[in-house]
């Protein structure tokens, strides 16, 4: 296989893998913060305990997403050299700044989250939650920034020729504030919130199964759902805002997401289906007529460019983009459905009864994080073959000085170690699970123990 | 030797100090990481471990931070050295994860062997990544192969000889010394006196590594004195250098850890500048051809980048030097095992 096929699988593989675990900080972090808020405002110790066991989760998630993030930010140089060099000035600042920015704010008041619970009061310790969760949001927001800068760029110009020529700032705030930086970004931070909610969720759900922890799960059910049932509802805005971006900046993944193949007005929308790419038409497919001319233009007249205006060496792949597409939407009105129904059940006061929904929340983990993959997939497959949108393709990118040989194998070595990874992360979560928060009975009496311990010395 | 301080030279200087942030930060915790499987028992390594517990990961942001910056600042010097030392980096990532989980799941099970399993995994990381940094940095020194377009153009292995592996396990033993230190201040008891004598071994076997590096520098890659030669004042640097070394152990046998270790990092940092003034104005020397040697300004970002990059930074490091004073004031004393520790 050549260097680019390789080079490619590798950042998929590195980035799929890595993407399990950012929303799962971002999204606890919002869970921390409302918890521990709760507890600071009402002095209930059962916030307490419900914060203590979800920071033990946070801080398993963090470990791996810092450990796979590092291989992210090396891999643009190893396996990326000229896309580097291309887009360095650009690209490198957004990088820069989520280091400075978010990366020393997150893992310094980290410690304090983790191990500071004795040792500052408990108004300090509510900042440092607030501080994690604040900076696992800014690292999304450059890394939304720079990503969306690669779909549609903005505030640079071409200098140089040739094997000379790269992309220089011209305005920052143009780069920060590109056409899609802003749906884009609350479109990941929403799917992020989902991912860490309905975690919560999903734990609280088997505990009540089995009988355990009732207090603690009904409590933290009715603080997740909440949170889920605003992400879930905003998702589907600023879904909405993010494809009628695209139709205006990329119609070609406009119309590879919907497999549009000719220009046409009163463009139908597929609820599912499966692309003929030779033939050009969509087999089994079931489409409302002229909803996506609708709902990207207001107007069943509005036209939708098709594949077919596209040249055909810039068009991407339209199978991959149209399935992970619509697999991502059938998730998200999925998570709707499941938000408002336990609102509703909840309302009534009977939602802890209904085990049918207990074991639907107890699965419910499973929807934002497939979601949130496949929603990257159809971001990036769709912007192919051009690394950087209408200025650097793909096969442009790649090191001059690496060897497939030697991705290959680095390949086979991530495969390696990223499941034995995920095997032990999912051992060590079932175990955490299994465990249970901490017995407040037995906290509160070592905190007494200790305290005495404190003024015999 | 002429230096005016445009941006490209305040970009590089920046990025020393980021680089210097790490190796005096991380250096400590890669340190305790080599040591802490000699120590006597599960809870000595327990202490040693939670030692750096609440630090690590916010030590380890100075070097991600370093890499943002380089590849901002110069990207074509942050394309070359990655994709030149593939290999070296790709094992430089595995380690990372290694020692980022292992530190995270050793103490999450009583089994014995998981215990020794992730204690050996984090201290072999621990040891190759001093190492590998060690042995980048002299690349750095006796220069690597580049072509006319900017490339490495040499083989993985040239990258290893004796040379380069000498400097390695000089930063191995540099690593060693601080974090010995580190150790000295966070425990107390027993285990404080073994480490007390770790120190002195430790600064034995980091000034021969030393001094014999220093040696083969000056003999086979003269180039590094070129500029301390045309500007006698910068030698200086290396004789603070020497007084911060001697000063540990003196440190040391009065008992005050914290002056010890301020020394120790002291010397990191003046070793850093020397390395800084040595390669100046190149940041990769091309060897041969030094015509085609990577500079601060034929690798840099344009003026522009460079001076946003400069607001942002005048912006984020008074925060950043805030969170790491709170954070280690907040941490301070010796280290105490409780419910929440690793």
């Amino acid at each position: 296989m050549d260097v680019e096929i390789l080079a490619r699988l590798q950042f998929a593989f590195t980035i799929a893998f890595h993407y399990i675990y950012p929303p799962l900080s971002i999204g606890l972090g919002v869970v921390m913060v409302t918890m521990e808020g709760l507890y600071l405002k009402t002095k209930n110790p059962l916030y307490e305990k419900m914060t203590k066991f979800w920071v033990k989760v946070f801080a398993l998630t963090f470990a791996i997403g810092v450990a796979t993030g590092i291989v992210m930010e090396f891999e643009f140089g190893t396996n990326w050299a000229s896309y580097s060099r291309y887009v360095g000035d650009v690209f490198g600042s957004a990088l820069a700044a989520e280091g400075i920015f978010a990366f020393f704010l997150e893992s310094g008041f980290l410690a304090i989250l983790v191990f500071g619970w004795d040792k500052v009061k408990p108004p300090m310790h509510f900042f440092a939650t607030l501080m994690v969760s604040l900076g696992a949001m800014f690292s999304a927001v450059w890394i939304v920034v720079a990503n969306s800068w690669m779909q549609t760029p903005a505030g640079f110009h071409i200098v140089g020729e040739g094997l000379n020529a790269r992309a220089e700032i011209t305005d920052f705030w143009e780069l920060v504030f590109n056409p899609s930086s802003v749906d884009r970004l609350l479109h990941v931070v929403s799917g992020a919130w989902l991912a860490g909610a309905f975690l919560v969720i999903s734990v609280a759900a088997y505990y009540l199964i089995k009988k355990r922890h009732l207090e603690f799960s009904k409590s933290s059910i009715k603080i997740a759902l909440v949170i889920v049932c605003f992400a879930s509802l905003f998702q589907l805005f600023t879904g909405h805002q993010s494809a009628v971006g695209i139709n205006k900046n990329q119609p070609a993944k406009l119309a590879a997401m919907e497999a549009v193949f000719d220009d046409q007005k009163n463009a139908p929308l597929y609820l599912f289906g499966w692309v003929n790419e030779e033939n050009q038409e969509v087999n089994f497919g079931i489409a409302i007529p002229g909803m996506l001319s609708y709902l990207i233009g207001g107007t069943q007249e509005q036209n939708v460019t098709g594949l077919n205006s596209i040249p055909e060496d810039e068009r991407p792949p339209v199978n991959i983009v149209f399935q992970s597409y619509h697999l991502m939407v059938a998730i998200g009105f999925a998570l709707i459905g499941i938000s408002l129904l336990g609102i509703f059940f909840w309302w009534r006061g009977t939602l802890f009864e209904k085990k049918w929904m207990l074991w639907i929340f107890v699965f419910s983990v499973l929807g934002p994080q497939i979601a949130n993959q496949v929603g990257w997939i159809t971001a990036e497959v769709g912007r192919q073959p051009w690394i950087v949108y209408g200025i650097l393709k793909t096969s442009e990118g790649i090191s001059k000085a690496v060897e497939s040989g030697q991705v290959l194998f680095s390949l086979i070595m991530f495969t390696i170690i990223y499941l034995f990874l995920f095997i032990l992360f999912i051992y060590l979560l079932n175990g955490k699970i299994k465990h249970g928060p901490e017995d407040l009975d037995k906290l509160s009496s070592e905190y007494e123990h200790q305290k005495s311990l404190f003024k015999k010395a | 030797m002429e230096i005016t301080f445009d941006l490209n030279t305040i970009w590089f200087l920046l990025i020393g100090a980021l680089l210097s942030g790490y190796a005096i930060l991380d250096g400590f915790d890669l340190g305790v990481g080599m040591l802490h499987l000699f120590v006597k028992d599960d809870k000595e390594r327990r202490i040693m471990i939670n030692s750096i517990g609440p630090v690590w990961d916010g030590n380890e942001v100075w070097l991600v931070t370093g890499g943002g910056a380089l590849f901002a600042a110069f990207p074509d010097v942050y394309a070359t050295v990655f994709s030149g030392f593939y290999n070296a980096i790709i094992l430089l990532l595995f380690m990372l994860i290694f020692r980022a989980v292992a530190i995270e799941f050793r103490s999450k099970r009583q089994m014995k062997w998981w215990r020794q399993m992730w204690d050996v995994a984090f201290n072999v990381a621990s040891f190759l990544i001093a190492l590998l940094m060690g042995i980048a940095l002299a690349n750095i020194i006796t220069g690597i192969p580049i072509g006319p377009e900017k490339e490495f153009a040499g083989k993985f292995l040239s990258l290893i000889n004796p040379y380069t592996v000498m400097v390695g396990i000089t930063t191995v033993a540099l690593f060693m010394m601080h974090g010995a230190i580190y150790g000295v201040m966070k425990t107390e008891g027993e285990l404080q006196t073994r480490l007390r004598g770790w120190v002195n071994n430790s600064i034995i076997f980091f000034v021969i590594c030393y001094v014999t590096a220093t040696m083969a520098t000056l003999i086979y890659y003269p180039h590094m004195v070129e500029n301390f030669r045309a500007a006698p004042v910068l030698f200086l640097v290396a004789l603070l250098n020497m007084l911060a070394i001697a000063n540990i152990p003196r440190e040391i046998s009065r008992g005050k850890e914290l002056k010890a270790f301020f020394s120790s990092a002291a010397s990191i940092a003046a070793l850093l500048l020397i390395f800084a003034i040595g390669i100046f104005p190149n940041i990769v020397y091309s060897n041969p051809n030094s015509e085609y040697s990577l500079t601060i300004y034929n690798a840099a970002s344009s003026d522009k980048t460079l001076n946003i990059m400069l607001i942002i930074a005048l912006i984020g490091i008074p925060f950043v030097f805030a969170y790491t004073i709170t954070i280690y004031w907040i941490f301070r004393g010796k280290v105490k095992i409780d419910e929440m520790s690793y």
